[in-house]
Formats: C-alpha cells, sequence, structure tokens
C-alpha cells in the first residue's frame, strides 16, 4: 500500500509541470501583452505613450525577455521561493492576492462536493433500490435537468429569485461590513451564510451526475452473482444491500469524482463571475482581459494543481477501497 | 396397434430459425431505439431544433437587425387563437398591444398590457426580402401580424427594442452548429488519436493514454478563458467563430478518443476480426469491412452526448463576452443582455433565449441516452 | 421411499419468467424429492430450467421470475410459503441448506478475503465470537483441502487458484453444517484434474457431514461418478428418474437415451459413431404441446404425442418416465430398432503410412512479459516451446491438455495468427512444400485457402453486421477471381452441405442457434476447398447432442472431403471419438503422442495417466491415489527439469534437473519422460 501511495503521488509530479508550462504559454504565446493593452488604453484616453516608453516599461516588467526565460523566472520563483511574481494590475506581488482567493475557492469547491454527497449518494441508492418507481422518474428527470441548465444560467435566476422573492441582493461570500475585515468568528458565519447558495448553484450538475452513476452502478451490481450468493447464505436485505452492491458501486463512484471535482473547478470560475464571490473566477477573467501575465497563469496553475491534488487523492482512496488495484499495480 | 387411427410418425423438425434473421445491424438498431422513448422524443426535438436552425428567416417574425426604441424592454405578449365575442368564441389568433407610461423617475417606459387594443397575427405574412438556405428568394414569414409595423415581442424586447423571439431563432444556427462543428473536430482527431492508439497499442498506446489523462484533468473552463480571452478583438466575426470550436475542441476530443481506443482494442482480440485475418483480408479491408461499422453506433452515440458540453461552453464563454461577438448572434451572446440582477429583475424574459439552450441540451442528451442504448443490438 | 427419508419435497413446482411478451414457464409442474444423506443429479441441457429449480429451493431466484404454484417443503415448513424477508427464510438459506455454484470469481466478492465471506456465512446463524469464527473458519478450509488454510483465509478471491476458489466456496457452503448442499455445476469451468478432485471432496464431505446433495450437471460422467440418483430434466419438467444405475444402464425415455447415445464414451470403440439428438433445446416460450420433447423425438406420434401431455409412468423399483410410449398408448408405438442405424461412418484407415500433411518441427512461440509505462519486457512466457509432429493427409490429430497448456496457442501459431518465435511449419500443398513463414502473395494466398480455422465461440466469431453469404464467401471474394454469383452459388451449396438451408444465405448471424453458427462457421472454413481444417475447440461451447451433431458433421465432411483435421479440444472423450492419433500437451510441450487407441489404453506419461484416471464417470473403479494435486504451470514451459515433475507421483532428482525429450516406447508411441522405460502405467479405460 505504501508503494502505491508513493508511485501515485510520483506519477503526479510530471503532470504539474506539464500544467503550469501549459498555463503559461497559454497566456504568454498569443500576441500582444500586458503593455500594448496599457498603451492602448492610454492612447483611448489621449495620453500616447512613447516608443522609449513602452520599451522601458517592457523591461521593467521583464516582457522583453524571451517567453522561455519569463516562465523559468516565473516557476523557479514559485517552486523555490512561493512568490508567483508580481501583479501589473494590482502593482502587488501576485501571492498576496491569490491566496486569499485560492482558500475561498477551496472552501466553496470543497462545500460543493460535500453538499453533491449528502444529496446524490441516497438519492442513487433510493433510484436504484426503487427501480421504476415515480420517485426513480422525478429524480431522474430532475438529474436530466440539472444536467442541461448551464451553472450561470441557475445562478442567474437564483439570483432573480432571491432578489424579487426576497428582495435581498444575493452576491458574493461575504456581507459588505466583512468583505475587507480581517478574520473574526462573525466574518467565518457570515461566510456560511453567504456559502449556500453558490454551493447549490455549483453542486447541481454534479449531483444530477453522481445520482446517474450510483444509480446506474448499483443496478448492474444487484443483479451479481455474489449478490445471489451473500442472499443464500442468509444475510438481511438492507445489510447485504450496504455491505456488498453499495460497497462495490462505492468503485466507480469515488473513480468518478475525479471528473466531478475538474467540474466544481472549472464550473466555479464561471459561477464566481456572475455572482461575483470572491474566489479565483472573477479575478482571473480581470487578469486575462489585462493581461496580467503573471496573475493569469498563477492562477490557472493553482486551479490545475487543486484539480491534480483531488485526483491524486481519489487515486488513493480508491486503492485503499479496492484491493485488486493495490494488488495489481502496487 | 389395431382399432384406433394409425397415429403417423411425427418426424423430428428441423431447428427453428428465429425472426427471419434478415434485419441488418441498422435496422435492429433501428428497432431498439425506438422503444426508447425518450430518446425518440429528444430526437424529434432535435430534429426540429436544427430545421429552425437551417431556415430562421422564414420562421423569425422580424430579421436580426429590426429594432423599434419605442418599445424598449417591452415584456412578452400573450398569445391566444382567439376572442370572445358576445359570449362566443371567435378563431382570431392575435396578441394584446402595449400601454406606455414614461416613469420620470427613471426615465424609462413602463409597458402594460393592453385589453382593449388586439394584434391580429396571420400566417405567411410578407416582411423584408431574405434569401431562404442562400438560395431562394423570398420575403414571405411563417407568421407575424397582419398589419406590418404592429409590434409584436412573444419573447419581449431588449434594450433596442429588438424581438428577443426572432433573435432567439437566429440564434439557433449559430449556437446549434458551433456544437456540430465543433463535435465535427473533435471526432477527426479522436478518431485519429484513439485510432492509432488502439491500433498500435504498447508504448504509443501508453503515450496518448496518459497525454489524454493530463488533459481531462486539467480544469477546462479557466483553459478555455484563457485561450478565449487570447482572440485579438479585431478580427473578423467568422474567425472568431471558428476559434472558437477549435478551442471547445483541443479539450473536447479526448472522450472520443478514448471510445475509438476501447473499441479498436476490443475488436482486436474479436474472432470475427481474427477470422477475417485468416481469410486474407489486409488491414485496410479488415479496419473498414469489420472493426468500423461495428463501433460506427457507438461513435454516434458518443458525438450526440458531446455535442451539448460544446453548447454549453459557447453559451458561457459568449455570456462572459469572451465567446463570439455581435454581429453573429448565438444564446450565449443573446444572454449577455441579461448581465446584472437588477436588469434580470426589470426584464426576467431576456433570460428566455437561456430556456433555447436548457431545450435543446435536454433533448440531445435524451437523444444520445437512447442511442448510447441501442447502439449495440446484439447484447439481448 | 418412506416419507421419513425424505428430506426436502418439491411438489408440482413451476416457475414463470415475466417478459415483454407476457409471461413465460420455466418450469413446468416439476416434482422431486430428495432423500437424507444422498446426492441427486439432475441432468439436462442448457435451457432446461435446473438451475432456476435450484435457486427457487432458496428463494433467490432472479426479479423475473415468480414461482407460480407447487411447494417445496423441507421438515414441516413449506419454503414457498414463507415471507423472502423472514427470519424462517433466512435460517433456511446457508443454515439448513448451503449452496455452491459453477463460477467462484462472481460468487465470491473480490472486495472482501475468503476468511471475511466464510466467518459472516457462520455468524449469520451462531452467536459466535470473531476469534472462535476465524478458528472455525480455518477449521473448514481444511476440511475442504485447502492448503495453508491459515494465510489463504486472508486472500482475496482473485489470488487463489480456480480449483482453490471452488474449496472456499464449499467451505463457505458448509460452514454451518447444512442438511442439503445445492451445487450449481460446480466443476463445469474447472479442468479435469481440478474437477475429479472437487468430486471426491465432495463425496468425501457427504459421508462425514451426512447430508444430501443435489448436484446440477449437464455432464453424464459427472452422473455417472457421483450420483446415487439421477433426474432428468428437459423444458422444465423431470423425464425421467431413478436410481442412477438403473437410469443410466437401463435408460426409458428417449431423451435420456438420447443423451447416453451422443455422448462420446471411453469403453469399447472409441471411434464408434455417435448418434445426435436432432436439433436443439427450443426456447421456454416455444414450448411444443404435449410432450415437450415431441419436436426431437424419433418415435414421436402425431395424435398423441403432440396432443397429450404424458404422465411419469413406473418403469422399475423407483425409476419412473414420462412417455407416452411407456404408459397407456404404449401399443401405439412401433417399438424403435433396437439397433440404431447412425448415417455409416467408413472406420478410420490407417494412417500410419499416408503422406505428411503439416510438418512441424521444434516450434517455439514466447509471449513477453511486459510492465510499466515503458513497457519494458521484464519476462517471457513459453507458450509452446520446441514442439515437433506431423499431420498425415486423411488422418484426424487430437490435440488435448487442459487449460493454459498452450494448445489454443500452437494452432493459432500453425494458420499465422500469431507469429512463431522459432522452429518451421512446413505445409505440403499440392505444388510443393510450403514454408508457413517466408510464405508471401500467390504462395500465401494457396496456403489461405488450404489451411483453414474453426474457432470456439460461434457467436464471437460470425461478424453479426454481415449476412452469410459474405461472412462465408470473403475468403473467395478476398483471395480468388470468383464473380459475386459465383461466389453466391458456392455459398449455397456450402449451406447444403452443413446441413443448412441454401436460403439461409441472405440472413444475418443473430437468427441462428449456437450450432447452426457453427455449421456457418464450417462452411466458411470449407468455401475454399481447404485441405487441413484446424478447429480450436470447435465443439466445447455447444450442449452435449448438439456438439454431437456438429462431430457427426465433421465427420461426415472428412469422409466426403478427403479432409485433414487438427482437433484441439479439453474434452478426453471427444478427443478419443474424432481422432485417429493423440497428442497430449502440458505447459507448453507435447508429453506424449500416438494412436488413439495407445494413448487411451497404455498410457506412457504420468500426466497422461492422471488425465485419464481424471474422467468423470471413471472414478469409483479408479484407485484415488491416481489424483494430481495442484494446477498446471501459468508460465508456459520451464527450461530446466520436466514441467510435470511437481505435480508427479513418479518424479526423480533427474526430471528435475533436465528436461525430457520425446522419444519412441515400446507400445508406438512417443513420450517425453525419464522414466518411462521403468514405469508401468495404468489406464482407466479398457478395451471392449
Amino acid at each position: 500500500m505504501l508503494s502505491f501511495v508513493i508511485r501515485r503521488t510520483f506519477y503526479a509530479i510530471p503532470a504539474l509541470i506539464a500544467v503550469s508550462f501549459i498555463s503559461f504559454m497559454v497566456i504568454a504565446l498569443p500576441p500582444g501583452d500586458f503593455v500594448d493593452r496599457l498603451a492602448q488604453e492610454r492612447a483611448a484616453l489621449g495620453d500616447t505613450m512613447t516608443a522609449t516608453e513602452i520599451q522601458s516599461l517592457r523591461a521593467a516588467y521583464g516582457l522583453d525577455r524571451p517567453v522561455l526565460t519569463q516562465y523559468w523566472t516565473w516557476i523557479s520563483g514559485i517552486v523555490l521561493r512561493g512568490d508567483f511574481g508580481y501583479s501589473f494590475s494590482w502593482n502587488l506581488p501576485v501571492s498576496e492576492v491569490i491566496w486569499p482567493r485560492i482558500g475561498l475557492t477551496v472552501v466553496l469547491s470543497v462545500a460543493s462536493l460535500l453538499f453533491i454527497w449528502v444529496v446524490a449518494i441516497p438519492i442513487g441508492i433510493y433510484s436504484a433500490v426503487r427501480r421504476y418507481s415515480v420517485g426513480d422518474y422525478v429524480f431522474t428527470f430532475i438529474g436530466f435537468l440539472g444536467l442541461a441548465i448551464p451553472n450561470f444560467l441557475l445562478a442567474l435566476a437564483v439570483m432573480y429569485v432571491a432578489f424579487t422573492v426576497f428582495g435581498q441582493h444575493v452576491g458574493g461570500l461575504f456581507s459588505p461590513q466583512y468583505v475587507e475585515a480581517p478574520w473574526s468568528w462573525g466574518k467565518v458565519m457570515d461566510l456560511f451564510a453567504h456559502l449556500w447558495l453558490p454551493m447549490i448553484v455549483l453542486g447541481t450538475a454534479g449531483t444530477a451526475n453522481v445520482i446517474r452513476v450510483i444509480r446506474a452502478n448499483l443496478i448492474d451490481e444487484v443483479r451479481k452473482p455474489y449478490v445471489t450468493a451473500a442472499r443464500a447464505k442468509g444475510m438481511v436485505e438492507t445489510r447485504l444491500l450496504l455491505k456488498y452492491p453499495v460497497r462495490h458501486a462505492l468503485n466507480p463512484f469515488v473513480s468518478s469524482q475525479n471528473d466531478i471535482f475538474v467540474d466544481i473547478i472549472s464550473g466555479g470560475t464561471i459561477v464566481a463571475i456572475v455572482m461575483g464571490l470572491q474566489t479565483t473566477g472573477p479575478l482571473l477573467l480581470d487578469a486575462l482581459r489585462t493581461q496580467d501575465m503573471n496573475m493569469a497563469a498563477s492562477f490557472i496553475l493553482m486551479l490545475s494543481v487543486l484539480v491534480v491534488l483531488g485526483t491524486l487523492l481519489s487515486d488513493l482512496v480508491l486503492g485503499w477501497l479496492d484491493p485488486r488495484i493495490r494488488y495489481q499495480q502496487g | 396397434m389395431t382399432s384406433i387411427d394409425p397415429s403417423a410418425p411425427l418426424a423430428p423438425t428441423d431447428d427453428p430459425v428465429r425472426g427471419l434473421g434478415n434485419e441488418s445491424q441498422w435496422q435492429l438498431t433501428w428497432r431498439k431505439f425506438v422503444r426508447h422513448r425518450l430518446g425518440v422524443a429528444g430526437g424529434i426535438v432535435v430534429l426540429l431544433i436544427y430545421v429552425v436552425a437551417l431556415i430562421p428567416e422564414f420562421l423569425a417574425p422580424v430579421t436580426l437587425e429590426a429594432y423599434n426604441p419605442r418599445y424598449t424592454l417591452a415584456p412578452p405578449q400573450p398569445f391566444a387563437l382567439g376572442v370572445q365575442v358576445e359570449g362566443d368564441w371567435q378563431f382570431r389568433p392575435h396578441v394584446k398591444g402595449y400601454e406606455a407610461v414614461i416613469d420620470y423617475n427613471s426615465g424609462r417606459r413602463i409597458f402594460t398590457i393592453s385589453d382593449e387594443e388586439i394584434i391580429d397575427i396571420g400566417l405567411f405574412v410578407r416582411g423584408e426580402p431574405y434569401r431562404l438556405l442562400g438560395l431562394i428568394e423570398s420575403d414571405l414569414r411563417l407568421f407575424g401580424p397582419l398589419n406590418a409595423g404592429d409590434p409584436f415581442y412573444l419573447f419581449g424586447a431588449d434594450r433596442l427594442g429588438r424581438d428577443n423571439f426572432s433573435r432567439t431563432i437566429y440564434g439557433t444556427r449559430i449556437s446549434m452548429t458551433i456544437g456540430l462543428v465543433g463535435v465535427a473536430i473533435s471526432l477527426v482527431l479522436g478518431i485519429l488519436i484513439g485510432g492509432i492508439s488502439g491500433l498500435f497499442g504498447g508504448l504509443v498506446d501508453n503515450l496518448i493514454q496518459r497525454n489524454i489523462e493530463f488533459i481531462q484533468s486539467v480544469p477546462s473552463i479557466p483553459l478555455w478563458i484563457g485561450l478565449a480571452a487570447a482572440i485579438p478583438a479585431n478580427i473578423p466575426p467568422l474567425q472568431v467563430y471558428f476559434l472558437i470550436t477549435v478551442i471547445l475542441s483541443i479539450l473536447g476530443w479526448t472522450s472520443l478518443a478514448r471510445v475509438v481506443r476501447g473499441r479498436f482494442l476490443a475488436m482486436r482480440s474479436e474472432d470475427f476480426v481474427k477470422a477475417a485475418r485468416l481469410d486474407g483480408c489486409g488491414p485496410v479491408r479488415v479496419i473498414f469491412r469489420h472493426m468500423l461499422p461495428s463501433f460506427v453506433s457507438h461513435i454516434i452515440a458518443v458525438v450526440t452526448l458531446a455535442i451539448p458540453g460544446m453548447i454549453l461552453a459557447e453559451t458561457a464563454l459568449s455570456y462572459l463576452g469572451i465567446g463570439l461577438r455581435t454581429p453573429i448572434v448565438s444564446w450565449g451572446v443573446l444572454l449577455q443582455e441579461a448581465q446584472n440582477v437588477r436588469t434580470i429583475a426589470s426584464a426576467p424574459w431576456l433570460l428566455l433565449p437561456g430556456a433555447a439552450v436548457v431545450i435543446s441540451v435536454l433533448s440531445l442528451n435524451f437523444l444520445g441516452d437512447g442511442l448510447r442504448d441501442a447502439a449495440d443490438p446484439y447484447d439481448d | 421411499m418412506t416419507s421419513s427419508d425424505t428430506l426436502l419435497d418439491i411438489s408440482d413446482l413451476s416457475i414463470d419468467f415475466t417478459t415483454r411478451n407476457g409471461p413465460v414457464r420455466v418450469v413446468d409442474g416439476l416434482t422431486l424429492s430428495l432423500p437424507r444423506g444422498k446426492t441427486v443429479c439432475l441432468v439436462g441441457e442448457s435451457g432446461c430450467g435446473k438451475s432456476v429449480t435450484a435457486k427457487s429451493i432458496l428463494r433467490v431466484l432472479d426479479l423475473q421470475a415468480k414461482i407460480t404454484s407447487g411447494t417445496i417443503r423441507l421438515g414441516d415448513s413449506d419454503i414457498t410459503a414463507l415471507h423472502l424477508d423472514s427470519p424462517e427464510l433466512r435460517a433456511v438459506r446457508g443454515g439448513k441448506i448451503g449452496m455452491i455454484h459453477q463460477e467462484p470469481m462472481s460468487f465470491l466478492s473480490p472486495l472482501y478475503t475468503v476468511g471475511n465471506q466464510i466467518i459472516e456465512a457462520l455468524q449469520l446463524h451462531r452467536k459466535i465470537d470473531a476469534k472462535t469464527a476465524r478458528a472455525a473458519a480455518i477449521d473448514m478450509l481444511r476440511q475442504v483441502g485447502m492448503p495453508e488454510p491459515e494465510t489463504r483465509v486472508d486472500r482475496y478471491v482473485f489470488e487463489l487458484s480456480g480449483g482453490q476458489r471452488q474449496r472456499a466456496m464449499i467451505a463457505m457452503a458448509l460452514i454451518c453444517q447444512p442438511r442439503l448442499l445445492i451445487a450449481d455445476e460446480p466443476t463445469t469451468a474447472l479442468d479435469v484434474t481440478t474437477q475429479a478432485n472437487i468430486l471426491d471432496l465432495l463425496r468425501r464431505l457427504q459421508a462425514e457431514q451426512g447430508m444430501a446433495v443435489l448436484f446440477i450437471t449437464h455432464d453424464l460422467g459427472v452422473v455417472e461418478e457421483i450420483a446415487d440418483e439421477v433426474a432428468v430434466m428437459y423444458l422444465g419438467r423431470i423425464v425421467e428418474q431413478g436410481p442412477a444405475a438403473e437410469v443410466l444402464a437401463n435408460p426409458k425415455h428417449p431423451y435420456t437415451r438420447g443423451l447416453l447415445a451422443s455422448m462420446p464414451r471411453l469403453d469399447g470403440d472409441f471411434n464408434r459413431p455417435l448418434r445426435a439428438i436432432p436439433g436443439m433445446v427450443p426456447a421456454p416460450a416455444n414450448r411444443p404441446s404435449g410432450c415437450p420433447f415431441r419436436t426431437r423425438c424419433d418415435i414421436a406420434r402425431a395424435g398423441i404425442c403432440d396432443t397429450h401431455v404424458p404422465e411419469a409412468v413406473t418403469v422399475g423399483t423407483d425409476h419412473s418416465a414420462a412417455c407416452h410410449a411407456l404408459g397407456e398408448f404404449a401399443s401405439q408405438f412401433a417399438l424403435p430398432a433396437t439397433a440404431l442405424q447412425p448415417a455409416a461412418v467408413a472406420t478410420n484407415v490407417s494412417t500410419a503410412k499416408a503422406l505428411p500433411l503439416l510438418r512441424v518441427e521444434r516450434l517455439t512461440k514466447v509471449f513477453p512479459i511486459r510492465k510499466g509505462f515503458l513497457e519494458r519486457t521484464v519476462g517471457h512466457v513459453r507458450a509452446v516451446s520446441e514442439v515437433s509432429f506431423t499431420i498425415a493427409r486423411g488422418e484426424t490429430l487430437g490435440l488435448v491438455g487442459e487449460s493454459g497448456c498452450g494448445k489454443s496457442t500452437l494452432a493459432r501459431t500453425l494458420v499465422g495468427l500469431h507469429r512463431a518465435d522459432g522452429g518451421t511449419i512446413t505445409f505440403e500443398a499440392e505444388d510443393g512444400p510450403i514454408d508457413i513463414h517466408t510464405a508471401k502473395g500467390a504462395i500465401a494466398r494457396t496456403l489461405r485457402r488450404d489451411m483453414r480455422m474453426v474457432f470456439q465461440d460461434p457467436t464471437g466469431s460470425l461478424n453479426p453486421r454481415m449476412r452469410v453469404r459474405d461472412i462465408i464467401g470473403e475468403v473467395l471474394e478476398v483471395n480468388t477471381t470468383m464473380s459475386r454469383a459465383e461466389i453466391y452459388t458456392r455459398v449455397e451449396a456450402l449451406l447444403g452441405e452443413v446441413g443448412l438451408s441454401p436460403d439461409y444465405a441472405t440472413r444475418y448471424p443473430h437468427a441462428f442457434s449456437g450450432g447452426q453458427r457453427q455449421r456457418i462457421a464450417i462452411a466458411r472454413a470449407l468455401a475454399s476447398n481447404p485441405r487441413l481444417v484446424i478447429a480450436d475447440e470447435a465443439v466445447s461451447a455447444l450442449d452435449v447432442s448438439v456438439q454431437t451433431q456438429i462431430i457427426n458433421l465433421m465427420k461426415r465432411l472428412q469422409e466426403n472431403l478427403g479432409l485433414t483435421y487438427l482437433f484441439v479440444s479439453h474434452d478426453l472423450g471427444v478427443i478419443a471419438n474424432v481422432s485417429d492419433r493423440v497428442a497430449v500437451m502440458y505447459a507448453g510441450r507435447i508429453v506424449e503422442m500416438g494412436a488413439t487407441e495407445a494413448i487411451f489404453h497404455t498410457p506412457c506419461h504420468p500426466y497422461t495417466e492422471a488425465l485419464l484416471a481424471a474422467i468423470p464417470g471413471k472414478g469409483r473403479r479408479m484407485n484415488p491415489s491416481l489424483r494430481i494435486e495442484g494446477h498446471a504451470p501459468s508460465g508456459g514451459a520451464t527450461e530446466r527439469g520436466c514441467a510435470f515433475a511437481v505435480r508427479c507421483r513418479y518424479a526423480s532428482t533427474q526430471c528435475r534437473s533436465s528436461v525430457p525429450v520425446l522419444r519412441p516406447t515400446g507400445s508406438g508411441q512417443v513420450v517425453a519422460c525419464h522414466r518411462a522405460d521403468d514405469l508401468s502405467l495404468a489406464s482407466p479405460v479398457r478395451a471392449a
């Protein structure tokens, strides 16, 4: 088991290197940079920058060097010193901006994941056991709907309902008085009071997915011969259901959590933009629009790191759950 | 054996043949698909949506750009088939007119639906001329106000007084084709790379699989946003359209490649493929006559299930303002109008193009599920 | 028998399956009683409702199956009347009645250790603490002959060999000492030597525990080996039942007689033509009216068999059969000719002097074991190692061995599905010898037409998306210049030759039964007028009556077309029946080869001896010390010593150090055994 853990962890390293490289190149390679953008904006205001001004600004930001050198400076800073570089548009080190945002992203993502599990697992089991019942049909239909509604549309709809019905402007993760405030008990409670709405919005598609995965796998599992064998031993049905089919269906469930987590991180970006959450999404979009390179690349990198860590975790859990994987690969 | 009737021996009969046995794979697949009612319903809706995408000029009451500043943000008009005339119901399709009051606080018009004014609606009315499918010149519209120029806003109007309904119909073309084009590009990549992976196996397969796993573990939307944001602002809209499809396909081909690879690997060990090799079929004949026909149906199902993802992604990118841009109109572009809660609260009908997204994604998912279940007609 | 001897009494049991086209009866008024402490075998081909009957006793039927009438009495209680979730029923399941199945791999969960599952079975029925339960489980594993039970108890099912898995499952079923054990084809998936051991074990446990066994099988040899009583089932009914010795020696029902006549036998003349039951078991939905067997019965009479359901008639002590020919209508059935005349098959001419058609010399096939991301080769499996033999024109060479011995790899290497890693294969074509390795162009095409293969699985080997005529005609389309019309004419003629209607040419494979599909596969093999046909387990997937039809067809074709066969099978009975000469394979090497009579009557290799001793139906007469333990090595041929040495009772030090080579013996065969000269081996197969 230990060698399995080490091997899996080791596998994650090339993925992380590749992710960092791609994140940076996606931002750096396309034509135009932050200085071009700045010059354009100034020009629009009637304040044309001279070629020398532009040149010196580029040199100051390090944008005149070859792309690979820029990448190396950036990534070595992160790995060696935890330094994500300097944000051009914020005039701050990226790390000062990024960490609180990443933290809240993790909080929101994990909350959504928990929400999905709490809602989807019981419904999935119910749907499989009471197959073709009214409840099964209702949940299946809601599931389809949940998959078909784009995240941002759901966010808009929820905000619209909250606004018209409750007269309340829902948005953000904090009430105005706490946004800039340091962490306190009150701020934490305020966060939880705001968290549930984006959590539901973000969790809907995943919930629908998980219900489908659990239902389909459980329906397969309850027909398996080992269930007949266990029944023929004289087991009580509920205990049998939990010990054999549900336990077996847990494996495909765990491996599907990978994709669900990717979707949460991914979809969270858009939901955050629409709902104005203090997570990574809105800043990433801004950074991209202003071509604030270090900032944008760092955000994409950190989101990918979260996903790679999630994948690693689910692989480890799967290895722990399934002796076949342990014995064949470890 | 004397008195009773001479019992003739019953000859043992030959093995009975099940059914006629003349149905080909496609006939069997079709029969199995037809039994999947949701799938069939989804298929019909998808078909209708693509008809809309083909001839929006004929179906939309007004053109894409038609606007009327007198009706900015006018709410949807309820449609009725008839009127009550002295207690009798009379067939007279119509919508109600508007009464507008200027709200001097906000400087906006406040519309109420008038009970008196009736705007008659008719079939095949004349409007702006257009070319249907780029070929047939016409000015006929499927339906519209009999008295040209009357306000007719089934889905309400946007802030420039454009008809949300007509624009949603025009948006169908872009939104639905971007899914198709994106999936087509993904399919070419998927078949090529998946085929190489599945046919060669070994190290090549291993490398490709690790890469696919990696791509699938990258959070797609941030990457899409990154790539889409890199499209320069000044390039022509048509190029934007193609760049966006390419961006969506960059991450979209992986699942198709996995299916193709999995099928090729499974096929390689099928006895009938070995038998074909022994019959002397070369690799090309084995692939195109024996392997591919066996999983075309699976690919069609997977492709159908991949389209919704593309549609959703395009909608999201366009909504964020980094996808398609005007003058190209997709559902996502239309939804840009609903940028904040206040706008939505005063004009919730601006979210109606979203309903088109949900319906098309839903029916594509139903259709895809039905096709997937029917893809292997021999397993029961 | 008196009722106090009866343990379980099934009376008038009917079970329906719910299908899309309404209910279908799969068990139809079955009546059967199981006496205490005896073994009752329930026999029949697949689709007869044997397993459904077994499952109904524990009420573990699948969802679509419903018991519609009848009672199953265990002592005073009727199991069919118990509520599905009642404690009484749970006490029966596992407590009073245990059950084992065909495939332990799928009937045991791979997520829990076998110990966990055995202990669970015990704790469900006894108030017992974990430590005692574990000790009991280890003890039980020891009783069922599991090697090293203390460590095996913590193993997962996928870590055990096939025989060990079945032992674990038996331990799980017997840990609560049930009064009845239901065994549903428990040895069907096992190799013959392992099957013999498991049958021995079951017989021993039955004697020790004094339990009754309901043993379900399709194999009459197994019945002969283990049964006290036998009940023959056809389409959901018992057609004949009685004491095993009586029923097997003196069968009354045409179905039982047909089954016995179609079973390849090892006593007497091996090559004696077998008589097949025509047709196949109809689907339960198409149950014929009257007597369900009438559509395949050679004595059925119109006006009786198709209108009246036969009642069971007593034909001897405790022996009854349900056939009109034995009951009140008996007078109307002319006695069937006592000597059933099958199509005359010419006795095989001596082929010793015939010219060779295929010469194989030192053929070797090695599979690399790859591991890790870079697919590094970390080892090799010598699946076929330095195998040499010849096949003469017009003869049938039988290649026999247990699973994993390399026989299929050998067959596939011969036809070119694998590339050989060493040795030569020479085919004597009409215009001179062809080296199979180097054949190219026109010569390769000749070879493809002359050497053809028939696969085991008739479903998988026919492309479901092509019409029968395109499947059969493909070899002609690719390798000849025949026009499409010519090909179709030829295909129709071929269909007639394999006993199918030419009308079937335009149909797709899914319309046909397993036996019909195998006929189509044979027609495909024959399309190019081949000279050598390699049949790789070609009849193994078929029911016994259909298997015999195909064997007879292949023999007839051989005679008519002068074919040469390489017949690969794990079934010694089939091999004995079809072969002129037999080669026995073990761990990638041929260990013994010679004329069929010689191999079966005077085996010279200890492995051949053990194989023959394991043939079911012979065990009771044999010295049990001839059983071999363990299983064939999975790593292919060894390069040091004799691969069989670890399981061989006669092994000497020389056997462990040097590889024996094939050399002739006094009795006319060749054998690869260091001790061949000083051993005198026994054969359970006696000449008539």
